[in-house]
């Protein structure tokens, strides 16, 4: 497993820690958790400016309950696997004590009454929550360009995306100033982020974790998910936040895959990997086929038994997202319209509720949500909904048996987390079909609702940015897929004698470049 | 591909019942942009589904319900707290034109 | 000849239904009791302070979720069962999509193309016949808040500066029961539509399902009605919304099988439209136009899977079902022996329930049918009150009876007694009492009056005795008087006649 040398007290080597190493020394008391959160609230501070990860720094709340864990510590009492670690919160979970604005103007400000239940456990769990991080608006989006208030960088060369629709969650955790993040994952929005940014993202069984209070975008697609610097890492914080919610009706009331152990078990031999046939070819750049081609040459060095499978109906996967996830947010999205909450525009005692809406909506919601919410009205209107809607959803059923017959013959399959690397900010900003192609490989699994995640599998030669591969495994078979991005991550550090983000450099240059003037 | 398009009426038709003022500007480009997507999306039409079933949820759950039983409100002032308008414990909203 | 809201002159009813068929239709929305809301655990209230009884879910606020409430599920199958519907053996809930203040989400969470219950019926009894009221089908769904319209002259939407909304009413499960069209009803139209909101009111209340109560609006209820030439095809239906009273379900109808009658005459078209019932004047208005009819996109809820209600779980409703009230309607009447006709009545009056304990308190039926329908009343009529609300109870009114039987009362003191009990002065026996109202004594006390009264009025007698036995009558006067009423009168007469005519 990767390290950069435990026990370490400096500041800026703390933040290079993974979390599982954290949690550890503060379990040891060899560092506190009040120092921990001080440590990355300084990175934050460092480095926020170049990568605007965050859209609101909860640094008192932060230091509250870091010192909150270390007085448990002294007192005895029994701490979960992350107490003590600080985290990144996609800023689309609702938090009691800080504001939940989804990256838009309709929600700017807007302060929930209620914690989401993902919040309520990463809390219970010792969870040091630093903040809010930025998304594309809603979710709806492979950048964060639709952020309503500016988009993250890439760590790795802050010209560039650092995915969506999770980046800032991602940036977050590229960039040292978090050893997690959660994101959600509707289309692909945890893993995609992840393989940009040399990042582990999982999206894991639909209803693994509970959507009470993530707002909704694709209901039933929307799934939360863990980001980390290691396999381990996403791991922990998997089981930290799943399990059933009554208050979900959607919430799996199952036992949680043992993703941890399988995790810490990085062996494929005798493993079934199936290849998806379809995705791959035109599209695909060659860095990022090359590399998926050598992470696929190694899990069969490493034991697995490797074949092509074919799944058909892969290819209407997303023409059908881009049907369903639309249908649903037109209507999820319904409700911002300035009566209850949020942003209320035009109110001058003579316009009508009627107006004041349709103002309220177009001053708040940008593009990308209004072309969806459009689509989706469109998609279920009277005399389009069986050639639309219905149509679509039909096609979901015969994308979930081409899974269910492929996994009759493979324990995992495998493809390219997302076609290319990290593009440049604004090269996609003003063509939406160019930015949805990025989903192209994640979406089935958001249609099917089983297991998947990326795992990291290399810089592309041509332009040094990283690369995932992506693994997928039938619903409640979350542990498959950890154990195989376990056995890679562990192939692949080792061949290269260090962890891979060691050299993301980018950001730090652009930081110690600041220092070095400053001097 | 299928050869479906969508037009600027149609497009300003749904904005008016997704209650979203766009300027003509605006109109034109999403027209624009719409109809690419929508002949994009279309593209499931191509698919035989005869006697393939749609799917709302991937895993066919059923009955999940919750006792009858009550539990604390949030209170008035915490529903209010975040309203735009308030006035004598209620929400403020403008005139409504349409009788329901 | 009554004049419609656009001062076109309306058909009189008589001559509307003689010329038009009228086909009429209700959906009615019965407001569940359960102790909480449909999706989330706020208390079902009525009357609270605004928005005290809400919380994420019933506002709709983002990131919320709905919950099922296995009560309500359970409360719409009996309703289903007691309506003689099939209960689906799976069915799931829909978004209603449009955009409305009253209703957090801007889509109410109901059933579409896949409700809870269908197929069933409900006898009703109008104008001394019985019809079979055919239920297309029965579903759950939302309740929205409310809203005050303020600013405007009568409180109404129209011409209001702004509203205020209250969302406590928001989320309450709410059961729509839709009947299939009812024909050939013709003059009777109108009373068997408000037969038939009654019948399924006491329904409700029989199956302790909800309060039902339309002064409160857990009943409401829309009337669809339209008319067509004897023979000819349906024609165009209009949708009445505001009716608020039994009353009123038989007015609005009524008034717009006139209306329509009028229009057609002219040899214009009916508007298919929503109107609007005025209580002050009996008529209805247009409401919201519907130059496009609402789409409202419905599409499975996401956020709940499907019911399936198992088949045990539905017989254990079934059997747990209590009588209903058609049935325990026919079974009183068996065992009371009364007819049609007094059935009707009493039911009109709201007796049933009075009528039933004061038999069980061992009055014949006659007798307290008697004095639930005459009597008693006339007493509420005078009191402005219903007959549930006098002071008095079956038991009491039982007890008079008894008096009356043994012959320590006449009826006319027993009306007395009556009086005092209304007037709080106690129970019959301490009203008799206090009052002294007993019958005049034995044979010894009444024969000692008659023979006063005799001697006293000796040419009375003597007519008597001739054989003019109508002179009776000033005797028993004189008895009366001499014993302050308390005689009974028509034993005084037979001692009288006795004594002379014998």
């Amino acid at each position: 497993m990767s390290a950069t040398g435990a026990g370490a007290a400096d500041g800026p080597d703390l933040v290079r820690l993974t979390a599982a190493q954290m949690a550890a020394a503060v379990a040891a008391g060899e560092v506190s958790a009040a120092e921990l959160a001080r440590a990355h609230l300084d990175r934050i501070a460092e480095t926020d400016l170049h990568v605007h990860a965050f859209l609101h720094v909860a640094g008192e709340q932060a230091m509250a309950a870091a010192r909150e864990v270390d007085r448990r510590r002294a007192a005895g009492e029994p701490l979960g696997p992350l107490a003590g670690v600080p985290l990144a919160l996609k800023d689309v979970f609702t938090t009691a004590d800080m504001p939940t604005t989804c990256a838009s103007r309709i929600l700017a400000g807007w302060q929930p009454p209620y914690d989401a239940t993902v919040t309520a456990r990463l809390r219970a769990a010792g969870v040091v929550i630093l903040g809010k991080t930025n998304m594309d608006e809603f979710a709806m989006g492979s950048s964060t360009e639709n952020s309503a208030f500016g988009p993250s960088r890439n760590p790795w060369d802050l010209s560039r995306v650092p995915g969506g629709s999770s980046g800032g969650s991602a940036a977050a955790v590229a960039a040292y100033q978090a050893p997690l993040a959660i994101g959600t994952d509707t289309g692909g929005s945890i893993r995609q982020p992840a393989a940009v940014c040399g990042l582990v993202g999982v999206k894991p069984t639909y209803g693994g974790s509970s959507r009470y209070g993530l707002v909704a975008f694709a209901s039933s697609l929307d799934t939360p998910g863990p980001l980390a610097r290691t396999v381990l890492d996403a791991a922990l914080l998997h089981e930290a936040i799943s399990g059933h919610d009554r208050l979900d009706s959607t919430s799996l009331d199952a036992p949680v895959p043992p993703v941890v152990a399988a995790a810490r078990r990085p062996d494929v031999t005798g493993l079934r990997v199936g290849v998806v046939a379809e995705l791959s070819g035109e599209g695909y750049a060659p860095g990022v086929l090359a590399r998926f081609r050598e992470a696929v040459d190694l899990l069969d060095s490493l034991g697995a038994k490797v074949t092509e499978v074919s799944c058909p109906h892969f290819r209407y996967a997303l023409p059908a997202y881009y049907l369903i996830a639309p249908s649903e947010c037109s209507s999820n999205l319904a409700r911002f319209d300035g009566m209850r909450y949020g942003l209320r525009v035009g109110d001058d005692g003579q316009a009508s509720a009627e107006e004041v809406m349709s103002r309220t909506r177009a001053a708040g919601f940008g593009p990308e949500v209004k072309r969806r919410i459009m689509l989706g009205t469109y998609a279920l209107s009277s005399g389009y909904y069986d050639a639309y809607y219905g149509k679509a959803q039909q096609v979901r059923t015969l994308v979930i048996r081409d899974f269910t017959a492929a996994f009759e013959q493979v324990d995992v399959l495998v493809s390219p987390t997302t076609p290319t690397t990290a593009f440049p900010i604004g090269e996609r900003a003003d063509d939406p079909m160019a930015m949805y192609l990025a989903d192209l490989c994640t979406i089935p699994s958001n249609l099917a609702g089983n297991a998947a995640l990326s795992v990291p599998c290399g810089l592309a030669p041509e332009d040094g940015l990283p690369t995932g591969l992506q693994v997928m495994a039938p619903p409640l078979a979350d542990d498959r897929v950890y154990q195989v991005a376990a056995a890679v991550e562990a192939a692949l550090d080792q061949r290269r004698g260090h962890p891979l983000l060691a050299r993301a450099s980018a950001l730090d240059r652009a930081v110690l470049g600041e220092q070095e003037e400053g001097r | 591909m299928a050869d479906v398009s969508i037009s600027r009426e149609e497009v300003a038709h749904l904005a008016r019942l997704s209650r979203l003022a766009l300027t003509d500007a605006e109109l034109e480009r999403f027209a624009a942009q719409l109809d690419v997507i929508v002949g994009a999306v279309a593209r499931v039409q191509e698919v035989a589904t005869a006697d393939v079933p749609p799917t709302s949820q991937a895993f066919g759950l059923v009955n999940v319900f919750r006792q009858d039983a009550v539990a604390a409100p949030l209170g008035a002032p915490a529903a209010l707290a975040e309203a735009p308008a308030a006035e004598q414990g209620r929400f403020r909203v403008p005139r409504i034109l349409a009788e329901d | 000849m009554s004049a419609t809201a656009a001062g076109r002159a309306a058909v009189p009813f008589e001559d509307a239904v003689r010329r038009y068929e009228p086909v009429i239709g209700l959906e009615t929305h019965v407001e569940l009791g359960t102790a909480s809301k449909m999706f989330c655990g706020c208390p079902v209230t009525f009357g609270a302070a605004p928005n005290s009884a809400v919380c994420p879910v019933c506002l709709g606020l983002p990131g919320s979720l709905p919950v099922i409430n296995r009560a309500a599920i359970e409360y719409t199958i009996r309703i289903g069962l007691a309506l003689n519907c099939t209960i689906a053996s799976w069915c799931r809930f829909a978004r209603k999509n449009y955009f409305y203040p009253d209703m957090p989400k801007n889509y109410q969470i109901s059933q579409y193309d896949e409700p809870l219950c269908t197929d069933g019926w409900l006898e009703v009894e109008a104008g001394g016949r019985r019809w079979r009221v055919g239920i297309e089908r029965v579903h759950l769904e939302e309740d929205t808040g409310k809203s005050l319209h303020v600013g405007g002259v009568t409180g109404r939407i129209h011409g209001a500066d702004y509203s205020l909304v209250d969302y406590n009413r928001a989320g309450i499960p709410l059961v729509e029961v839709v009947t299939r069209p009812i024909a050939g009803a013709g003059a009777l139209a109108p009373a068997v539509a408000r037969a038939y909101v009654t019948e399924l009111r006491d329904l409700m209340r029989s199956l302790g399902v909800s309060d039902v109560r339309m002064d409160q609006g857990s009943l409401r209820c829309d009337v669809n009605t339209s008319v067509a030439p004897a023979g000819a095809p349906w024609g165009t239906r209009t949708e009445t919304k505001n009716v608020n009273s039994l009353r009123s379900v038989e007015r609005a109808v009524r008034y717009e099988i006139e209306r329509q009658a009028g229009v057609l005459d002219a040899g214009s078209r009916v508007i298919q439209e929503t109107r609007h019932f005025h209580e002050d004047t009996g008529m209805t208005t247009p409401g919201r136009s519907k130059e496009e009819a609402q789409d409202y996109r419905y599409f499975p809820e996401p956020d709940l899977v499907p019911v399936a209600p198992p088949p045990e779980w539905i017989a254990e409703i079934r059997a747990a079902l209590p009588e209903l009230p058609a049935a325990r309607r026919a079974r009183l009447q068996a065992l009371w022996g009364l007819p049609d006709a007094d059935m009707a009545a009493l039911r009109n009056a709201g007796a049933l329930d009075l009528m039933e304990r004061t038999v069980a308190a061992g009055a014949p039926p006659g007798q307290a049918r008697n004095w639930w329908l005459a009597e008693l009343a006339r007493r509420a009529n005078e009191a402005g009150t219903d007959l549930t609300a006098l002071p008095v109870t079956p038991e009491q009114v039982a007890r008079v009876i008894e008096l009356v039987a043994s012959g320590a009362l006449t009826h006319r003191l027993a009306r007395q007694v009556i009086d005092g009990v209304l007037a709080g002065e106690g129970s019959p026996d301490e009203v008799v009492a206090a009052r002294g109202l007993a019958v005049v004594g034995g044979q010894a006390a009444l024969a000692a009056a008659v023979d006063e009264a005799i001697a006293a009025n000796p040419d009375v007698a003597a007519k008597v005795r001739e054989g003019k036995l109508a002179a009776a009558g000033v005797l028993v006067g004189a008895v009366m008087r001499a014993t302050g009423g308390r005689a009974d009168a028509a034993r005084a007469r037979d001692l009288i006649l006795e004594r002379l005519a014998g």
